[in-house]
């Protein structure tokens, strides 16, 4: 071959060449290790939640046996059942009866350590059975915060002694705690609960929903099936473009000055938490409705206009249903990514402190993950576990939403 | 099965297939093909559309290798070297046996950087100089030089199509391969553009063994010694190209030549 | 509640109209003599029910914003309104105490002054509901009647009722719109308001921070609100410490995902990646304060740094940076996967090694798309706030140093607003001067991005 002979045949090709496989397999490694980072950050960021929020999910009780037959105290079944049982309780001196037998059996140092709010359980639990009342019954009842650290080795010298001590009797245990999930915020670590937040995202979420769903679905539709091609529809384009990639304390900064002035009454209230996220949704659902909506091959469009079908028909009872499956995972990421969304709610007063949960979309509320940075903020280690095993709750949320997109999407996808 | 002409010279085959199969998944797509590839002829693979011509192109430079489901049995020499063989390198095998695509594809590079990188992915140059040398020669022999030396940095895809395709024969043949494959390279140009690639690999016969894929039958007539007629993954008939169009021995290759199907 | 139960009511009637119209036009179809009408019954139905559901949703809309703002003009006007303070925080806590006993949210008055308010809260909301209803019902009952005296056999229905579908889809795309002139108005009215007060070239290029938000709002020290130490922050963490941990390892990942892992690999390790990019940022957050923090301040001491911060500028970026990674995996991904087939094949089938085609041809081939993503990223990074407010520092510092504590714009944001400043503050209203920087630079970087993007997707199409 003309001046050079075979030149891919010689040994320095040769030599080269192992050099340049050395170079693929180093390249190769490099990218694998660049997944396993991100696969070693999740397990580790996960691994850490889960350690830290099983303990959140339980918390330090004492053991109070109580002989109601000495208590002297009397309830009728009707009213146990009314609102105001627990009040009638306390009014019998419910309190004083459980700190009487918490000092018998456990001594006066320890009695003083139990949460203010511990008797309330015996009070729910009144209420829920009131035949326990002709008997002896045994409690565990949740222990101060202060007692609480001192059994996990943590605080004061003074209480990790009694702890100890108690401990030694088996009188104090950290226990399951099912009311996490029932109670709502507290000062306490060892009283607080999620359902509050939980509620409050629940509340925002239906909002954000009712909001961001028809008016993203129905922008879709305009725009991919229907919008003339003129500046006003590039305008609206470039609109849902740029607020999908919006950073979201600006929809915040939004709800604050327009929403808030508007409703003034109506701070930290579901309503405008969820209209404020809608707007920070809707564009993510136009953007995957119309991906959906383009996915739908034309030749279905010309079917149904043939025979006569109006582009409001055709649309409506052709495309529509046929790009519903893109949509709906479309919809269920951005209504994950809005329940997971902390900063704009903070602009618009969601951090308020509810320690009852709120009972509907104009009254005071606050969400999950706002609930987590609150927590987050608290000095007392109690509340580390507790913030982790919030984190967990919201996760599996999320978990569950972006498995039911993943899911949806393998089994509508479709290639025409 | 396949009708060899038995009036074919015996030259020294560059390439060897030897009972070739490819599969794709379950599905046999090429079935037992053998064929000998001269270094002195331009070889020309016709066929129907979908017959496996282009598939069993690309087995001869392991292309087929990126595709997952694709499978190749039988034995395919170069030089009487087995490329399937396990220790054989698909980089060195590929710098040999070098491959023209059906569209032109040159990289979205300078028209320089084009035809420079076979030789500096391989490492054929020594400094600036030589590897002038090689982009102007190559340039030169694909008979471009003229047309693009005032503006080799401009982008090698704002060239004409034909002028795109004769690029990617330059870029193949800054490397010095010993087989070009062609496969379809005129496809998606103009009657120009084709008549000035086909002078081109007239000009290049000899030089290299060039096996090219085309459904045209004037093409194969015009730029190829050898004609090998595929149909249904099989090879019916391989002889002279003078002797496949005026002379077949199959009725099948007399249907396909006389237009009965295509 | 009462809106709800307006828009319940208005339901009803729209459901009333539609069985109302659908009876009649059936009784058309019956009588006219081929048994067919130019549009179905059903559209007829639909014509009339959204002449009664829109103007009444529209109604609703507007009263539920002024009917509050009714309602306490009217107490304030009623007698017992006159012991109030005059002004401030405690008028506004009766007044919402009142309210909230009115309407049943609250069992009892914890301030005695607010009792005396209740009584009138009562009477104006019972007014003022009753008004509410009666134009609702009004309304509804003018547009029901006005549509169905419209019917007639030859009525086009479909094609009214198909303009007004039309009309309703624009409406929805207009949202849109209305969503950026809304953040564009809110901020630069406040942002105007606070430059009144503070010069925009001290904000702009002023290099101490520290706004005092007790001061007095007249006479604002402009020499506390120089925003440059929060903009160097913002792109010391976002642009700088955060893409040097996200792009090598989301461009690696997008490679080894497309083209070197194997589908089983791929299947396992996608979602994986989407988990990543589905993990709120106040878990991020979190995370770097409780894990990443302490865990670096420690290594810095053990190194033999003097006094690092346990809010240092690396935590939040660094965590931040693992954020971003899938987000420019799959960004990568994207501009990967739209290189055309036959590059990679016309690199390999001249015996370019798979790393050799990536590196010198795919990548520079994607490479438009690829940066605009990095982009994307970047305007995505310094717009994030959670895991900045809980990782990094509000102490305002212009250092080069990713041990010392910094500040962000987002994070002076939720200071400034979560304060306990009021309103007409330059403290306050300097978050949204700050909140219009941010707007205009991620919208800038969002536009170039976009329009490289798509004059990319165009180049392979």
């Amino acid at each position: 071959m003309s001046e050079r002979i075979a030149p891919t045949r010689t040994t320095a090709f040769e030599a080269r060449l192992k050099k340049r496989y050395a170079a693929e397999r180093r390249f190769k490694a490099l990218g694998l290790t660049s997944i396993l980072f991100s696969v070693a950050v999740l397990v580790f960021l996960l691994g850490t939640m889960t350690l830290n929020g099983i303990g959140g999910f339980q918390r330090v009780e004492l053991e109070v046996p109580i002989d109601f037959t000495q208590a002297g105290i009397a309830a009728d079944p009707s009213t146990m059942q009314q609102p105001g049982a627990t009040q009638a309780l306390e009014a019998q001196g419910l309190r004083d009866v459980v700190q009487f037998f918490a000092e018998e059996h456990l001594g006066d140092e320890a009695a003083s350590q139990f949460g203010s709010q511990a008797w309330r359980d015996v009070a729910d639990a009144i209420a829920a059975d009131p035949s326990i009342l002709r008997g002896e019954a045994n409690f565990w009842l949740p222990a101060s915060a202060g007692l609480a650290s001192g059994y996990q080795g943590e605080g004061s010298s003074e209480m990790q002694a009694l702890a100890a001590q108690l401990s030694e009797k088996g009188l104090i245990a950290k226990n399951f705690d099912p009311g996490f999930l029932s109670r709502s915020d507290a000062t306490d670590p060892q009283q607080v609960g999620i359902w509050g937040a939980l509620k409050g995202s629940m509340l925002t979420m239906i909002v954000t929903l009712l909001l961001a769903f028809p008016i993203g679905v129905l922008a879709a539709l305009y725009l991919e099936e229907y919008a003339p091609k003129n500046r006003w529809t590039d305008l609206i384009e470039l609109s849902i473009n740029n607020l999908a990639a919006v950073p979201s304390i600006i929809f915040g900064l939004l709800g604050l000055a327009v929403f808030l002035t508007m409703f003034p009454n109506l701070r930290s209230a579901p309503v405008i938490g969820g209209m404020t996220l809608a707007l920070m949704t809707m564009p993510v659902i136009v953007i995957a409705g119309r991906n959906a909506i383009k996915a739908v091959p034309p030749s279905i469009r010309d079917g149904a206009l043939a025979i006569g079908a109006s582009p409001v028909q055709v649309v409506f009872h052709h495309v529509l249903p046929l790009a519903l499956p893109g949509i709906l995972t479309g919809t269920i990421i951005g209504m994950a990514r809005a329940l997971g969304e902390t900063a704009p709610l903070l602009m618009i007063g969601m951090r308020a402190f509810v320690a009852t949960p709120p009972d509907g979309f104009a009254s005071p509320a606050t969400v999950l993950p706002m609930q987590i940075f609150l927590w987050s903020d608290e000095i007392d280690r109690g509340f580390v576990e507790r913030t982790s095993a919030a984190i967990i709750v919201l996760l599996l949320f999320l978990l569950v939403m972006n498995g039911l997109a993943i899911y949806l999407r393998n089994k509508f996808e479709k290639t025409w | 099965m396949t009708v060899v002409h038995d009036n074919l010279e015996k030259t020294q085959a560059k390439m060897s297939a030897k009972s070739v199969s490819v599969f794709y998944g379950d599905k046999k797509a090429i079935d037992e093909v053998s064929i000998d590839i001269p270094t002195e002829y331009v070889t020309a693979f016709i066929g129907p559309s979908g017959c496996g011509k282009s598939t069993f192109l690309r087995t001869l430079n392991r292309m087929n290798d990126t595709i997952p489901s694709a499978r190749v049995e039988g034995e395919i020499d170069l030089d009487g070297q087995d490329i399937y063989r396990s220790g054989m390198d698909v980089v060195q095998l590929r710098a040999r046996v070098g491959m023209v695509f059906q569209k032109p594809n040159p990289f979205p590079k300078s028209i320089y950087d084009n035809i420079a990188y076979g030789p500096k992915i391989h490492g054929l140059a020594e400094g600036k100089d030589e590897l002038d040398a090689i982009v102007e020669k190559s340039l030169k022999r694909a008979g471009l030089w003229e047309e693009v030396k005032d503006r080799l940095q401009d982008s090698g895809t704002a060239l004409s199509g034909g002028q795109q395709q004769r690029l990617c024969i330059a870029r193949a043949i800054a490397v010095d391969p010993e087989v070009i494959l062609m496969d379809e390279p005129c496809s998606a140009l103009d009657p120009i553009a084709t008549a000035k690639i086909e002078e081109l690999i007239a000009e290049l016969n000899g030089r290299y063994a060039i096996v090219i894929v085309t459904h045209s039958m004037q093409q194969a007539a015009r730029v190829s010694q050898r004609t090998a007629f595929f149909h249904l993954g099989k090879m019916v008939e391989y002889g002279r190209t003078s002797d496949i169009f005026t002379n077949p021995h199959e009725q099948r290759t007399q249907d396909y030549i006389t237009g009965r199907y295509g | 509640m009462s809106p709800a139960i307006l828009l319940l009511l208005a339901l009803g009637l729209g459901l009333a109209g539609w069985l109302a119209a659908r009876a009649r036009a059936w009784a058309f179809r019956r009588a006219s003599p081929d048994g067919r009408l130019p549009s179905l019954p059903n559209y007829h139905a639909w014509y009339v029910a959204l002449w009664i559901v829109l103007p009444v949703l529209a109604f609703v809309a507007l009263w539920s914003a002024i009917a509050p703002g009714l309602v306490s003009q009217s107490v304030l006007a009623s007698p017992a309104a006159a012991d109030l303070p005059a002004f401030g925080f405690q008028r506004q806590t009766m007044l919402n105490e009142a309210r909230a006993v009115a309407t049943g949210a609250a069992p009892a008055v914890f301030n005695p002054e607010a009792a005396g308010l209740v009584e009138p809260y009562r009477e104006a909301l019972s007014h003022y509901n009753l008004i509410g209803i009666v134009v609702t019902l009004l309304i509804a009952f003018l547009g029901g009647v006005w549509a169905f005296l419209r019917l007639r056999p030859d009525f086009a229905a479909r094609t009214k009722v198909e303009r007004i579908v039309m009309a309703i889809l624009l409406g929805a795309s207009l949202v849109a719109i209305l969503t950026t002139i809304g953040i564009l108005a809110s901020l630069v009215f406040e942002t105007i308001r606070f430059f009144g007060m503070v010069s925009p070239v001290d904000f702009l290029f002023g290099t101490h921070w520290g706004p005092d938000p007790m001061a007095s709002p007249e006479n604002p020290d402009s020499s506390r609100y120089g925003a440059v130490p929060l903009f160097w922050g913002t792109l010391f963490i976002g642009a700088i410490i955060a893409m040097i941990v996200a792009i090598p390892l989301g461009l690696m990942s997008a490679i080894y995902l497309t083209q070197y892992a194997n589908p089983a690999l791929r299947r396992w390790i996608k979602p994986a990646l989407e988990i990543l990019a589905g993990v709120p940022t106040v878990v991020y957050g979190y995370f770097a304060a409780l894990t990443i923090a302490p865990a670096i301040r420690d290594v810095a001491l053990s190194l033999g740094a003097t006094n690092p911060s346990s809010e240092s500028a690396l935590a939040a970026g660094l965590v931040m940076g693992v954020m971003i990674i899938p987000f420019v995996s799959s960004m990568a991904d994207d501009s990967i996967a739209a290189v055309p087939q036959a590059m990679r094949d016309g690199s390999l089938a001249m015996g370019a090694t798979t790393s050799e085609t990536i590196r010198r041809v795919l990548v520079p081939a994607a490479l438009p798309g690829i940066v605009a993503g990095i982009m994307l990223a970047v305007s995505r990074a310094i717009g994030e706030t959670m895991i900045v407010v809980m990782a990094a520092s509000t102490a305002a510092n212009l250092s080069g140093n990713p041990l010392e504590a910094m500040t962000t714009v987002t994070v002076q944001i939720v200071a400034m607003l979560t304060g306990e400043g009021s309103f007409d503050h330059p403290a306050t209203l300097s978050a949204f001067a700050l909140g219009f920087v941010l707007f205009m630079v991620t919208l800038g970087l969002n536009f170039i991005a976009l329009s490289v993007v798509k004059r990319y997707r165009e180049a392979y199409e």
